[in-house]
């Protein structure tokens, strides 16, 4: 049996030794650093969790209905009438925030070991585009099952297109397919959230894979590990990805689907932050709830949105400044100037200022979630930062926290203290 | 890391500071498991509430979650289907709704996932005489609501005076004074209880798979965790090499 | 054995043992999918059984009903349509309804509980087209020794009035009998009878 197997196997690496060729490339003789730690899980698993969205999504767009009046009531039909339905529904929306946690842990990673750094600014780039495509992603997909939170979320963020100055208005006409978001809108949503941007998806997950492993991981010191190499060309501190990292990787999923079934099961709605209660009323254009705010993963960028006040009569400044946040992430990499990579050997100021960015990221996380009355107001004329809301105060404060991140990294990571770095990675 | 860490626990407190608004709500003290509640709760929801209300999601074969049979279904709780695997849809028409009530009474399919147990538990228990509104009726929790009180007959009419007192330490705060104006056929207690099993219904109604998703996620759990352990000591084994 | 030997054989082990629980959790993982794709409560319940009240059929008069979308054919049949079925025997290519197209109790001479009563799935047995009803008159049409019985316009198929195939038709098999049984003398429930209740 077994040397049929063989000579079957051989049979189809005569027609096409690629796929052992890449298994060699890719995983038997990828060799990556032996130090990886904790932070290192989150690349595979959101390769995972990408996985899981799409067989999920597969399997509820059987049964769902892109359609205006039959959408709500088909998603309440998979949760009672199908079989299985309510796993399938509750394994999606989980996933779809399990996503944003996983892809954020893995980005922080990235700025804790600098592996945006040269030769790595392009793995970079390709995950700031992989980020903004699944926010698109999110965002296309959360109008699907027409609640009164998944038509009015669509309906102020279309809206913010129509504040570009000029085309604006054309824009968001064209955008919506309709004068308000309508079944117009619903359906091509589905059909970007079903299959176009899934497969931009798949695209810059390959190209983003590729671009690392053609210069190679970093790790948690940030030595380049392809700088000493033993006499077989191996890199001394290198170990093959496969069977090391695929036997780690596994053992990180089982208990991220632990903790993925533990929500699932137990805790679907997050307390309204993963399926928001508001979501449960049917969409209805002539009510606006009286309190309109994005799912969690995009409400740091909607405070900063609100942080900025209407000038010269247009809500604009405001959509630029949140476009910029999320763009300046393509900069990091020349923002840089530190030496150094890896946090380890840095000094205070790259440590203060990443520890600060965390809590204004968080704060601003938190306040985009909540109106802005939600903590009172100030019993004086607030001095500074023109408001008298205690919470806009805050999310103004936050938001230039974030911006100074990166506007003033190119100064304090040159002028940062650096330690030595060694020449073999440490545990 | 640890100075990290120290940051973001700081952080916590923030959120106690959110404002409050609105009436304060009781916890509803429904359980899921008590088949006989709900089972009391479809009888009140079929015979009070399904004249207005449909639960257009909800089958009426899937009562049988409720331990009951489907000749049982089809004697007590058909009042608007033939067939035990119609929907629970109500007879009253939308658009003559909207007429008779300003809106169209909303389906209660989902109402417990969107206003939450709490609030409909107290909703349903503090409806007062209001000779201002179009039905006669007010709520507390629901200021201005164009339902009438479906459950009058059961708890009475009763008034509502809202005043603000003074408190010892300074400071004011809302009174509610409640009247009883005629005795309904159940005692507040048995009223509460009533209540209590119609929230529980439609806690159940809006998502009839609750109970289930628990008993399974603890059977997944379990094999998850057997699938650790295996996949941690596979792991060990081979990191054994890595120096 | 080695020391060389005894590592590997951990491994193997390990590996052998972690892909079987693997396998099972996904093997339990995979199960809601392919549930899902059965036949939901919504189809399940358009696919209920129907009750049909024969009070209101006249002797002689074909009534339609849907079931699961298709037409059950409904009808008192008179003393000249059973004895043509009687004579129709050597004509038809399986009398004594050997092929498995009906239920146990409609494996008679008249394919039916009772011999008055006629149902049928009126679907034609060769391409699934409906078959139109031609009384004993028709004999212009269908012929001298036609007895009545239903004629289908796509391919000429053929049947008489216990849904038996004639020789010669394109169609192989006798009509289908739905599962069927009485509730009352006038009601009937098709669908659904007493050995596969809720199928």
């Amino acid at each position: 049996m077994a040397s049929r197997l063989t000579a079957l196997w051989n049979w189809f690496d005569a027609r096409m030794p690629t796929v052992a060729e890449q298994w060699r490339i890719h995983a038997s003789e990828y060799y990556a650093p032996k130090n990886f730690n904790f932070w290192y899980f989150f690349g595979s698993l959101a390769l995972l969790v990408l996985g899981i969205q799409i067989l999920s999504g597969i399997f509820l767009t059987m049964n769902y209905k892109p359609d205006a009046t039959l959408a709500f009531g088909s998603v309440e039909y998979i949760m009672r009438d199908v079989a299985g339905g309510w796993i399938i529904r509750y394994i999606h929306s989980t996933g779809a925030s399990a996503f944003f946690i996983v892809v954020y842990l893995h980005m922080f990673r990235g700025l804790l070991y600098g592996s945006y750094k040269q030769p790595r600014e392009l793995v970079w780039i390709f995950g700031v585009l992989i980020y903004l495509t699944l926010m698109g992603e999110a965002f296309f997909g959360y109008l699907l099952p027409w609640g009164q939170m998944s038509y009015w979320g669509a309906q102020v963020i279309v809206n913010l297109f129509g504040t570009i100055p000029f085309i604006g208005p054309d824009l968001a006409l064209w955008i919506r397919g309709d004068y308000v978001v309508s079944d117009a809108t619903l359906n091509r949503f589905f059909a970007l959230h079903v299959i176009a941007l899934p497969l931009v998806l798949l695209g810059l997950v390959v190209t983003h894979l590729l671009a690392l492993h053609d210069v190679g991981s970093n790790n948690p010191d940030g030595v380049e590990i392809k700088k000493l190499k033993d006499a077989n060309g191996r890199p001394l501190d290198g170990i093959p990805f496969h069977p090391y990292y695929t036997v780690k990787d596994i053992m990180g999923a089982v208990v991220f689907l632990a903790v993925f079934c533990i929500v699932m099961f137990f805790l679907p709605e997050m307390g309204g932050y993963f399926l928001e209660y508001n979501n449960f009323i049917p969409a209805d254009p002539l009510k606006t709830p009286p309190h309109i705010a994005p799912v969690w993963y995009f409400t740091p960028y909607y405070t900063i949105l609100r942080a900025v006040p209407p000038l010269f009569n247009s809500q604009f400044p405001g959509v630029l400044a949140m476009g910029i946040a999320t763009l300046i992430l393509f900069f990091l990499p020349w923002l840089d100037r530190s030496p150094v990579k890896s946090i380890r050997y840095r000094g205070a100021y790259y440590k203060t200022a990443l520890a600060v960015f965390i809590v204004a990221f968080l704060v601003l996380g938190y306040l985009g979630t909540e109106p802005t009355t939600v903590w009172g107001q100030f019993g004086f004329d607030a001095f500074f930062l023109d408001t008298k809301d205690r919470a806009t105060w805050v999310g103004r404060l936050c938001a230039v926290v974030y911006f100074l991140f990166f506007f003033l990294m190119p100064w304090y990571t040159a002028r940062d203290a650096v330690k030595p770095v060694p020449e073999r990675v440490t545990r | 890391m640890r100075k990290l860490a120290l940051l973001l626990l700081l952080c916590l407190p923030l959120g106690v500071l959110a404002a409050e608004e609105g009436y304060p709500l009781d916890r509803s003290p429904n359980d899921l498991r008590d088949l006989v509640s709900l089972q009391s709760g479809a009888r009140t929801y079929v015979n009070y509430c399904l004249g207005c209300h449909g639960a257009q999601y909800m089958r009426y074969n899937r009562l049988t979650d409720l331990g009951l049979t489907e000749a049982q279904i089809r004697d007590n709780l058909m009042f608007t289907a033939d067939k035990v695997g119609e929907t629970m849809k109500t007879a009253m028409p939308p658009k003559e709704a909207k007429t008779w009530f300003g809106v169209a009474p909303p389906d209660l399919s989902v109402v417990a996932r969107s206003r939450g147990a709490d609030w409909l538990y107290t909703y349903l228990r503090t409806f007062y005489r209001d000779p201002k509104t179009a039905t006669g009726w007010n709520n507390v929790v629901f200021p201005n609501v164009g339902m009438p009180h479906a459950l009058w007959t059961l708890q009475g009419e009763r008034s509502l005076a809202i005043e603000t007192e003074k408190e010892l330490g300074g400071g004011e705060r809302t009174a509610y004074k409640w009247t009883q104006l005629s005795q309904g056929a159940q005692t507040p207690v048995q009223y509460d209880a009533t209540v209590r099993d119609l929230v529980n219904f439609l806690v159940y109604v809006s998502e009839p798979a609750a109970t289930s998703r628990r008993a399974i996620g603890i059977v997944v759990l379990f094999v998850l965790g057997v699938l650790f352990i295996f996949a941690y000591l596979l792991k060990h084994e081979f990191w054994k090499d890595v120096k | 054995m080695s020391d060389q030997q005894k590592p590997d054989r951990t491994r193997r082990n390990l590996i052998v043992a972690t892909s079987v629980v693997g396998g099972a959790a996904a093997v339990g993982a995979a199960v809601p999918f392919v549930a899902s794709m059965w036949p939901s409560e919504r189809a399940k319940a358009a696919g209920a059984p129907i009750q049909v009240d024969l009070s209101r059929l006249a002797a002689g008069e074909l009534g339609v009903f849907e079931w699961r979308g298709k037409p059950v054919w409904v009808m008192k049949r008179t003393k000249e349509m059973l004895e043509g079925i009687k004579q129709a025997d050597p004509r038809v290519s399986d009398p004594g309804s050997e092929v498995d197209q009906q239920p146990k109790y409609a494996k008679n001479e008249f394919r039916s509980i009772k011999p008055e009563l006629m149902v049928l799935v009126g679907v034609c047995t060769h391409l699934g087209c409906s078959p139109k009803e031609k009384s004993a008159e028709d004999k212009g049409e269908m012929g001298a020794d036609w007895a009545g019985g239903f004629y289908c316009p796509c391919h000429g198929s053929k049947f008489d009035f216990a849904g038996r195939v004639f020789k010669g038709s394109p169609a192989p098999k006798n009509l289908e009998v739905p599962p069927y049984e009485y509730v009352s003398d006038n009601t009937l429930v098709i669908g659904e009878d007493k050995e596969k209740k809720g199928a």
